[in-house]
Parts: C-alpha cells; structure tokens; sequence
C-alpha cells in the first residue's frame, strides 16, 4: 500500500547484520520479540517432529465421533473420530508447509520480476507494473477463489495459485526497493564493467535490499497462512483427507453451539502462530530501522 | 479547479480501463480450463451429440471474442445468464444476495468507523502513554486472527455461553428487528477484523499532523488537547482517514465472504463459494466480476476522495 514510504526507507537502513554477540541481542529484545521467537520456534519443531509426536496415524480413525477429552485422547476425536491432537499436529506440518512453500514460491516470482523490471526500465517496467497493478485491483480472496474454480484443487495448484496472486506484493516492495539501488554509482560501474543483468541482479542489487525483504517475508507469510486458513475453512483450500487447521474448524464447529472449545483449538494455533511472528517482525523492524505502517 | 477535474477524469479513465481489463481475465480465464466446460459439466462419458448441443445452448461454438462482446452486453442489461447448477438465471440469484451482503457490511461500517476513529485519536492524544501502546499490541494482535476465529470467539461467549444473540443469521423471523438482530453477530465480527487497522491509520495520520508546528503553538495559547485534535488537527489529517475508511469498506465488502459462511448469512460470499463448489462456472464468474467491480470502485471513490479533500496534491510537481 505504501511502496514509497517504504523504499524511502529501504536501503538507508542499516541492515541486520548477524555477529557472534546474537546471544546479547536476545537478550536485549523485549518480552514480546522473545515469546514470538519461543512459538515461531516450537511451531516448526512441533511441524518436523510430527509423526514422532503424534499419538495416531494422521488419517486414522481411531474412536468414535466428537468423543470428549480423555487419558486416551487428549483432546478428544472429530467428527470421523479421529484424534484431534493428532490432526493438530500434523495441521502444525501441512498447513505451515503450503503456506511456506507459497511464500517462497511468491518471493521467487515476484522478487526477481521486480528486480529485473527496476534495472531494465523502459517498456518491460512499464508493462510489468500495469499488469501487476490490474492484478491487484482484483481481491486476493476473490481472485485465488476463481483461479481454483478454474484449475481445480489439489496441493500444487494452491500454492500456485496463492503464489501467483501474492507475488503481485512482492513485485511492488521489490521494484520500489530495487529502484533505489539501480540509481547508485556502483551500478554505472558494474554494467560500464560489463557485467550482465543476471549479475547486477544478484550481486549488486539483492544484497541491498535483503533486509527490508526478509522482514516482507514474514508479513507475507502471515497473510499467505491466513488466506490459506480461510480457503480451507471454506472447504476449498487443502483437500481431506489431509489434516489442516482451516478445514478442522469448520468440520468440528457444531461443536461450539454446545459450548465445547475444542474446534477452537486449530483456530487459536493459527492466531498464535501469526502473533508470534508478527511480534518477531515488529522488533526486527525496530531494528533494521523503520519501515513501519501499511500492512 | 479545472486541475481537479483533469486529475480526477483521469483517474476514472484508468479506473473504467482497469474494470474492463479485470472483465477480460475474467472471461478469458475459464477458456484456459483443461477441456471446455461442456466436457467439464456432462463429463467425459456424455457423447458428442450432447456436447454440441450444450456447446450450441451456450454459445460455445462462436469465436472468442464474439463470446465477450455478447457476455458483456448482456452484463450490462442485466443479464449473467444462466446457473449450471440449477439453470435459473443468475441475475435472480445474485442480485437478492448482493443486497442482503451490502446490508450487513452497511451495518458493519456503522459499527466500526465511529469506534476505531475514536480510538484512533485517543491513542494519537496519549502516544507513548499506557494507553496508546496497550492499544497497539491489542491491534497487532487482532490483525493476526483469521476471522473465523473471531467469528466463532464471539458466537461461543455471545450466544452460546451468554444467549444473549443468536448464532446463525438466517431470516427466519421475517421482521426487520429479526433480521438485524441476525446480523449483529457478524457485523460485530467484520468491525473486529477492520477496526485495527483503521484505528493505526487514523493515529498515524493525526500524529503526523500534530507534529506541526502550528500545533504547537495551538498548545502555546492555551488550547485545551481535545480543542488541538478537534478544531486543528483533524481537518488537515481528513484525507488520509477517508481514504483509510473507503479503503476498509471495500475490505468489508470483500472479507464478508468468511463471516457469511460462518454465520450461514445468505449473502453473495456465500453463493460464490458454494458455487466454487460444485464448479458452477457462470456464477462464479458473475460473483467475481460483482465482487472485483465493488471493489475497484470503492478504491477509485477513495482515490479521488484523497484528491478532493487535499489541495496540496493538485500542486505536486
């Protein structure tokens, strides 16, 4: 929303720079930052540990429906009687796996279209960034629903289609970042020296603006987890038999009219996952300088 | 003034372009289906003969943009034509769902624009204060749930614990109180999801203009803090907080899709899902063409908002 705000800020920041004093850093960043490094970091071992810690198979049916919290089962069975706890966990695995892989998948297409449209300029930037700017006047939500009506859904095309409709975002942050650089002396010298697009690319300009990108990264990927949340609460993201948070709170929601919270749970690890990095980004932002505001 | 007129032509010329071209994604997009949608709708066992029939029936036999052209004339008088699901017309479908959705991010807006302006300059008046960075955290915070959460948050404590609103908003009293009754739930939950970031938007705009100096020497004569933000603050932060509302509205009419859902509420995400489902591909054409026309409409009004109420633009560069 605000690509001038923040390459204004881009590449005079001073960078994150990692020195062996980290643990000094840690130590110093406030409460907030230290919880989200906790969850983001239980999260991920939670998701590879997976089949080690779960008590049953993923898909297995294991009780009967909607059986309560119990010594066998923790958190009680869904509404196939399967074990929830087990399905959390997984849920922990597929879903922060999709919506990592579409994350990087979007960074990839858009990172690179943006940079290249900023050093190539001219008529490749300018049809570029109306194209991408027609893209983004369509709701994501709106535009990934009708792009999985079209290609149908399973894994692969979701994350396609997720990556597609957010590295419309990426490209922005990337070109305005990119554009900063591209009119700096070392520029001039590299392509005066002969070195190819490729090259400025990856050498002179990524360099550059690496650090107000990883913190995008995590911003992203919190909007790409919950987008992907949503779709599959809408029954239309990730397909059973597959464990996935989003699709585990709608099936189970009956349970909530007899004020049961346990359908809750898949819902809360969503929010808590993305509070903890978000408070991560907050504190990294405070430290690489400001770019702030906008989402 | 003749300035105004210029720029804001201008930005409905690229506003109408953009409307035309999202048209054509939207058309185009359903020829790139693997096969057509005959096959797709009778299958792959249905023999040729009712293929080119359906085919015919639907006009998929003339050329492309022929198809386009007749697609969105049609649009324009009305007419979507025809729902694979339940062959009836669309138009039916979708016109009677687009008000009830309308309705309930109306009320939503009226809940949540007075609140997070409110808000807003409460923490731009304490920045720094308890107040202001309790009021933060509570946003990042809130930012960061998916709606659903929110939705059924609300129904377990609202209706299910306390009884007090019921939890699925289906019209079946028929009376106007009913209705909003229903409604309140999911309106309550769309102001949760946007009030956050209204509420930042207004705070960073009132502080960037109590930076000034005349404000400071607003508060040299004597004016008391809520006459600053009042009587000279706020005019000159108005662009940026309009602009921010407009821009949450067309959020709203977009993020409804979920709470429908959640609430069983009969609105217009809730058909295009549905229609998602079944792959009803000329309703979920219509949905998304409704859908993305709001929107892009709604951000034109906000561009050209910001524009009117800020003089200082027409004499950049």
């Amino acid at each position: 929303m605000t690509p001038l705000a923040r390459s204004a800020a881009g590449p005079s920041a001073t960078g994150w720079r990692p020195s062996f004093a980290w643990m000094k850093v840690l130590a110093a960043a406030p409460l907030s930052a230290k919880l989200g490094l906790f969850i983001v970091a239980s999260y991920v071992a939670v998701a590879i540990s997976a089949p080690w810690v779960s008590p049953y198979g993923e898909a297995e049916i294991v009780g009967s429906q909607f059986e309560p919290w119990s010594a066998r089962f923790l958190l009680g069975t869904d509404n196939l009687g399967r074990d929830m706890l087990t399905r959390l966990v997984y849920g922990a695995r597929n879903t922060v796996g999709i919506a990592f892989a579409s994350t990087l998948l979007a960074f990839a297409v858009g990172g690179v279209l943006g940079i290249f449209s900023a050093v190539a300029g001219g008529w490749p930037d300018h049809l570029l960034s109306r194209a991408i700017d027609v893209l983004m006047a369509i709701p994501q939500l709106i535009f990934s629903m009708f792009l999985l009506t079209i290609f149908g859904m399973s894994v692969p095309v979701l994350i396609a289609v997720i990556a597609l409709v957010d590295s419309t975002r990426v490209f922005r942050l990337a070109r305005a970042l990119a554009m900063n650089v591209v009119t700096m002396d070392y520029i001039d010298v590299a392509r005066l020296r002969g070195e190819s697009r490729l090259w400025i690319m990856r050498r002179e300009i990524l360099p550059n603006i690496l650090s107000p990108l990883v913190a995008e990264f995590g911003l992203r990927f919190c909007f790409v987890f919950l987008m992907i949340s949503a779709l599959s609460f809408l029954g239309l993201g990730i397909q059973p038999p597959t464990a996935d948070w989003g699709s585990m709170v709608r099936d189970n929601a009956t349970l909530i009219t007899y004020g049961d919270v346990t359908p809750l749970l898949p819902a809360g690890a969503i929010a808590v996952l993305t509070i903890g990095i978000n408070y991560l980004i907050d504190w990294f932002l405070d430290k690489s300088s400001g770019l702030r505001e906008g989402q | 003034m003749r300035n105004i007129l210029v720029l804001i032509a201008n930005r409905l010329a690229t506003g109408m372009l953009t409307l035309w071209i999202v048209s054509l994604i939207i058309f185009l997009g359903v020829s790139a289906l693997p096969g057509d949608i005959a096959t797709e709708v009778l299958g792959q066992s249905a023999s040729p003969e009712t293929i080119v029939a359906f085919r015919t029936r639907l006009g998929l036999d003339l050329p492309l943009h022929e198809r386009y052209f007749a697609w969105v004339s049609d649009i324009l008088h009305g007419d979507f034509g025809i729902s694979l699901a339940n062959h009836r017309p669309i138009g039916e479908l979708v016109f009677g769902r687009l008000s009830s959705t309308v309705d309930l991010a109306v009320l939503a807006a009226i809940m949540a624009v007075p609140l997070a302006l409110g808000l807003g300059i409460l923490a731009a008046l304490y920045r720094n204060g308890a107040f202001d960075r309790a009021i933060n955290l509570l946003t990042l915070t809130s930012v960061s749930f998916p709606e659903f959460f929110v939705a059924y948050v609300l129904i377990l404590f609202l209706s299910v614990k306390a009884g007090l609103l019921p939890s699925l908003a289906g019209f079946s009293g028929g009376t106007v109180l009913g209705r909003i009754e229903g409604m309140v739930l999911p309106a309550l939950t769309l102001t949760l999801v946007v009030v956050a970031h209204m509420m930042r938007m207004t705070r960073a705009a009132l502080i960037g203009v109590l930076a000034s100096p005349y404000i400071e020497m607003a508060k040299l004569k004597g004016v008391s803090p809520i006459g600053i933000v009042t009587r000279h603050a706020l005019p000159n932060a108005l662009g940026p907080i309009i602009n921010v509302v407009v821009l949450n509205l067309a959020y709203l009419v977009v993020g409804v899709v979920v709470v429908e859902v959640v609430f069983v509420y009969p609105g217009l995400g809730q058909l295009m899902v549905d229609s998602v489902q079944k792959r009803d591909i000329p309703v979920v054409q219509a949905c998304s063409l409704i859908f993305a026309a709001t929107y892009i409409v709604l951000n034109l009004t906000a561009d050209i908002l910001a524009t009117v109420t800020n003089p200082r633009l027409l004499h950049r560069r």
